[in-house]
C-alpha cells in the first residue's frame, strides 16, 4: 500500500441551511519520496485536503490509510499521536510561539513525543544545522528574517522525522529571492528522501514538484508528472 | 516531563505578563495575606494567654462581682464581694489551698523626686502562691504585715527601673499615693500580656490598700483561689456559690449576683473569642479568594484567546486535549501560587509590623507551617476551580480554526 492512500474521500461542511460538499470523492495515492504540488484556485477544496493529509480532520466519508494506518477510524487523542510522529507541518505564516528561541520552538513537537531533555536539544539542534540557522539556534521569531523563521519551522516539521512534509503555501509571506531559497531547501530534502507535499495555488512553486495534481470544484481534475520530474533532478 | 515543560510555560508566559498577572493574582495576594496576618497574630496571642493562665494552673479559681446582675436590676442593693466574704469561703468551704483579695488601681509613686504611675494591688500574703507570682529579692507580704498594717510594699522590675531604686531596693522608702513604704521585696519578670505590663505593679497589704483607695475599694473585691488540687475545683466552685448565696442572702429563684470561674473556663472564653476573630477574618478572606479565583478565570480566557494561533500551532504538532489542558491548568496554578506566595510575605510582613506596633512585648510574629500549607493548599485550589474552565476551552478549540485565528 502507498504511503498515502486516499479513496473517494468525500467531506461535507454542514453550514445551517446547506451543507458545503468541499471534497467530492477524491482518490490519490502518494508513495514514499515523492514530491507532489496540491493545486487549485480558493474553493476548490485544497485547504480541506491538506486538513484531512495532515490529519487535523477526518472525512465525512471514504477510506484514508497513512503509513499502514486507517485515519478515519482514530480518536482525537490518536490523531494528535499520528500528527506527532507522522506529519511535519510548515505554514504560510510560519507560526512560530513568540518570545521562545529556535531551539525551543524546534523541539516543540518532541515534547509532546515524550523525548528526554538531553535528547530533545541535540535532535533540535541538529535540525537546525540541516537548515543552515546552526548559528541562530538562541535567536527569537522576532529577531530572525523571513526566510530564517520559515527556515526554524521547516527544522521544526522535521525533528521528529515524519513520513510526510506537508507544507501549506510555504512562500506566501516570502519575497521571490527568500522563496527561491525555500524552494531550494525542499528540493534538497526530497532529494535526500523525504516525502514533500506542497499546497499552494503559485504556478512556480508547483513546478519544483515532480508531480502535480489539481482540484476543481472538490474533484481531481488532473494529476500528472510535472517537467521536473522527466529532467530527473 | 512534559509537566515540567509546562511549569516552564506557565512561568514565561507569567513573566511575558508581568503587570497584568500581579493585578490578576491582586484577589489572591489579600486574601492569603489577612490569613497570615491574622494567624500569626491570633497564635501569638493564644500563646501568650494559655502560658499565663497554665502558669496559674487547673486548681485556679477568680470570684468577682457580676456587673451584668447589677445592670440588670436583679438587685436593689449594689452588688458587693468583701474579703469578708473571701474569709466566710476560706472558713466554710473545704478544699481550698490559699485565698486573696485583690484590689488594683493606678496610682502615683515617688522615690525622692522620681514619680510614676504603676497599678497598685492590694492584696494578701497568700497572693504570690495563689497566682504563681514569686518575689525574686526580698520578701513578700507576709500575714504580719497584714496584722500589724505595717507599711510595706513589694515592686515590679518596671517600678525599680522607672524610680531608679538600683540594685538593691530593699529597704528603700517609697511614696505610695501619700503613704510612705518600705520596699520589701522585688517580683520576678513576668513579662507583658496583652499590652498589660506585668512587671509595672506595686503590691501593699490588702487593708492598707483600703485606706489609700478609700473604703468602697473594699466592697467590690476580686478573690482568687487555690483548690488543694484540680479534682476538688467543682466541689470548691459549688461550695463557694452555696456560701456566697447565703452570704448574700439571694433567694432560690434568683440567679447569682457573682461569678465564680476556673481556669479552663478563662482560657475558654479567650479562645473563644480568639476563634471569632478567626471566623470573622476568614469570611472575608473566602471573598476575597473568590474575587481572586475570578480574577484569575477572567485573565485566562484572556490568555486562551490571545493564544489561540499557539494552541492551533501546538495541536499541529501533535499536543492532545490533555497536554493543553494539563498545560493552561498549571499556568492558572502558577499564577495563583504566586499570588499565594506574595501573600504570604506581604501577611508575615503584617504581622510582624501589627506586632510592633501594638503595645507590650507579643510574642514575634509566628506563621505556623500548617498556615503556610493552608496558604498554599488554598491557592492550588483556587487555580484549579476557576483555571478548568478556561483550560477545557483551550483544549476543545479545533485545530483547524485555531490555525486560523486572525
Amino acid at each position: 500500500m502507498a504511503l498515502i492512500d486516499l479513496r473517494d474521500i468525500e467531506k461535507i461542511y454542514d453550514m445551517g441551511a446547506e451543507k458545503v460538499r468541499a471534497l467530492n470523492g477524491v482518490s490519490l495515492a502518494i508513495e514514499r519520496g515523492e514530491y507532489v504540488a496540491i493545486m487549485g484556485s480558493s474553493g476548490s477544496g485544497k485547504s480541506t485536503l491538506m486538513n484531512l493529509l495532515g490529519c487535523l480532520d477526518t472525512p465525512s466519508s471514504g477510506s484514508y490509510h497513512l503509513n499502514g494506518t486507517a485515519v478515519e477510524e482514530l480518536n482525537d487523542q490518536e490523531l494528535a499521536g499520528i500528527r506527532n510522529k507522522e506529519i511535519g507541518f510548515v505554514f504560510q505564516t510560519f507560526n512560530l510561539l513568540a518570545r521562545t528561541d529556535a531551539l525551543h520552538n524546534v523541539e516543540l513537537p518532541l515534547i509532546y513525543a515524550g523525548v528526554s531533555r538531553g535528547e530533545r536539544r541535540e535532535r533540535a539542534r541538529r535540525a537546525l544545522e540541516r537548515v543552515g540557522l546552526g548559528a541562530r539556534m538562541h535567536h527569537q521569531p522576532n529577531e530572525l528574517s523571513g526566510g530564517q523563521r520559515q527556515r526554524v519551522a521547516i527544522a521544526r516539521a522535521l525533528v521528529n522525522d515524519p513520513s510526510i512534509l506537508l507544507a501549506d503555501e510555504p512562500t506566501g509571506n516570502l519575497d521571490s529571492a527568500t522563496s527561491t531559497e525555500i524552494m531550494d531547501l525542499f528540493d534538497e530534502l526530497h532529494g535526500a528522501g523525504n516525502t514533500v507535499i506542497l499546497v499552494t495555488h503559485e504556478p512556480d512553486i508547483a513546478t519544483h514538484a515532480w508531480r502535480q495534481v489539481n482540484l476543481r470544484d472538490g474533484r481531481v481534475l488532473s494529476d500528472q508528472p510535472t517537467a521536473r520530474a522527466a529532467v530527473g533532478a | 516531563m512534559v509537566f515540567l515543560e509546562n511549569f516552564r510555560i506557565a512561568l514565561e508566559a507569567i513573566r511575558a505578563n508581568k503587570m497584568r498577572s500581579i493585578l490578576t493574582t491582586i484577589g489572591i495576594i489579600i486574601g492569603v495575606a489577612a490569613v497570615i496576618a491574622v494567624v500569626s497574630i491570633i497564635q501569638g496571642f493564644q500563646y501568650m494567654v494559655n502560658r499565663e493562665f497554665q502558669g496559674v494552673g487547673a486548681a485556679f479559681v477568680s470570684v468577682s462581682v457580676d456587673r451584668q446582675s447589677q445592670l440588670r436590676g436583679l438587685t436593689a442593693r449594689p452588688v458587693r464581694l468583701t474579703w469578708e466574704d473571701g474569709k466566710a469561703i476560706r472558713d466554710q468551704v473545704p478544699g481550698i489551698r490559699q485565698i486573696t483579695p485583690v484590689i488594683a488601681q493606678p496610682v502615683q509613686v515617688k522615690y525622692r523626686d522620681l514619680n510614676h504611675r504603676p497599678v497598685v494591688l492590694g492584696v494578701a500574703s497568700d497572693y504570690q502562691d495563689v497566682t504563681n507570682h514569686a518575689v525574686e529579692h526580698g520578701r513578700f507580704i507576709s500575714s504580719v504585715d497584714l496584722t500589724h498594717r505595717r507599711k510595706v510594699a513589694v515592686v515590679g522590675k518596671r517600678v525599680v527601673e522607672e524610680l531608679k531604686l538600683g540594685d538593691d531596693p530593699i529597704g528603700k522608702k517609697i511614696y505610695v499615693g501619700n503613704i510612705p513604704a518600705i520596699v520589701v521585696g522585688v517580683m520576678e519578670d513576668k513579662g507583658q500580656i496583652l499590652g498589660e505590663d506585668r512587671n509595672d505593679l506595686v503590691f501593699i497589704p490588702f487593708d492598707l490598700a483600703l485606706n489609700l483607695f478609700g473604703r468602697g475599694a473594699g466592697e467590690q473585691v476580686n478573690l482568687q483561689i487555690q483548690a488543694q488540687n484540680t479534682g476538688l475545683v467543682d466541689e470548691v466552685k459549688d461550695g463557694i456559690r452555696r456560701v456566697l448565696r447565703q452570704r448574700h442572702r439571694i433567694p432560690a429563684d434568683q440567679p447569682d449576683d457573682f461569678r465564680v470561674i476556673k481556669q479552663d473556663e478563662i482560657l475558654n472564653s479567650i479562645n473563644k473569642v480568639l476563634g471569632g476573630v478567626t471566623a470573622v477574618v476568614s469570611g472575608v478572606v473566602g471573598v476575597a479568594l473568590l474575587v481572586g479565583g475570578i480574577g484569575i478565570m477572567n485573565i485566562m480566557l484572556v490568555s486562551v484567546t490571545e493564544r489561540t494561533r499557539e494552541i492551533g500551532v501546538r495541536k499541529a504538532v501533535g499536543a492532545r486535549r490533555k497536554d493543553l489542558l494539563l498545560q493552561f491548568l498549571i499556568e492558572a496554578v502558577t499564577l495563583s501560587l504566586v499570588g499565594g506566595g506574595i501573600g504570604l510575605i506581604a501577611g508575615y510582613g503584617m504581622g510582624a509590623l501589627l506586632v510592633r506596633t501594638i503595645p507590650g512585648d507579643l510574642p514575634p510574629a509566628h506563621v505556623p507551617l500548617w498556615a503556610v500549607a493552608l496558604a498554599f493548599g488554598f491557592s492550588t485550589l483556587v487555580g484549579v476551580i476557576f483555571g478548568i474552565y478556561p483550560a477545557g476551552k483551550a483544549s476543545r478549540l479545533d485545530p483547524i480554526d485555531a490555525l486560523r485565528y486572525e
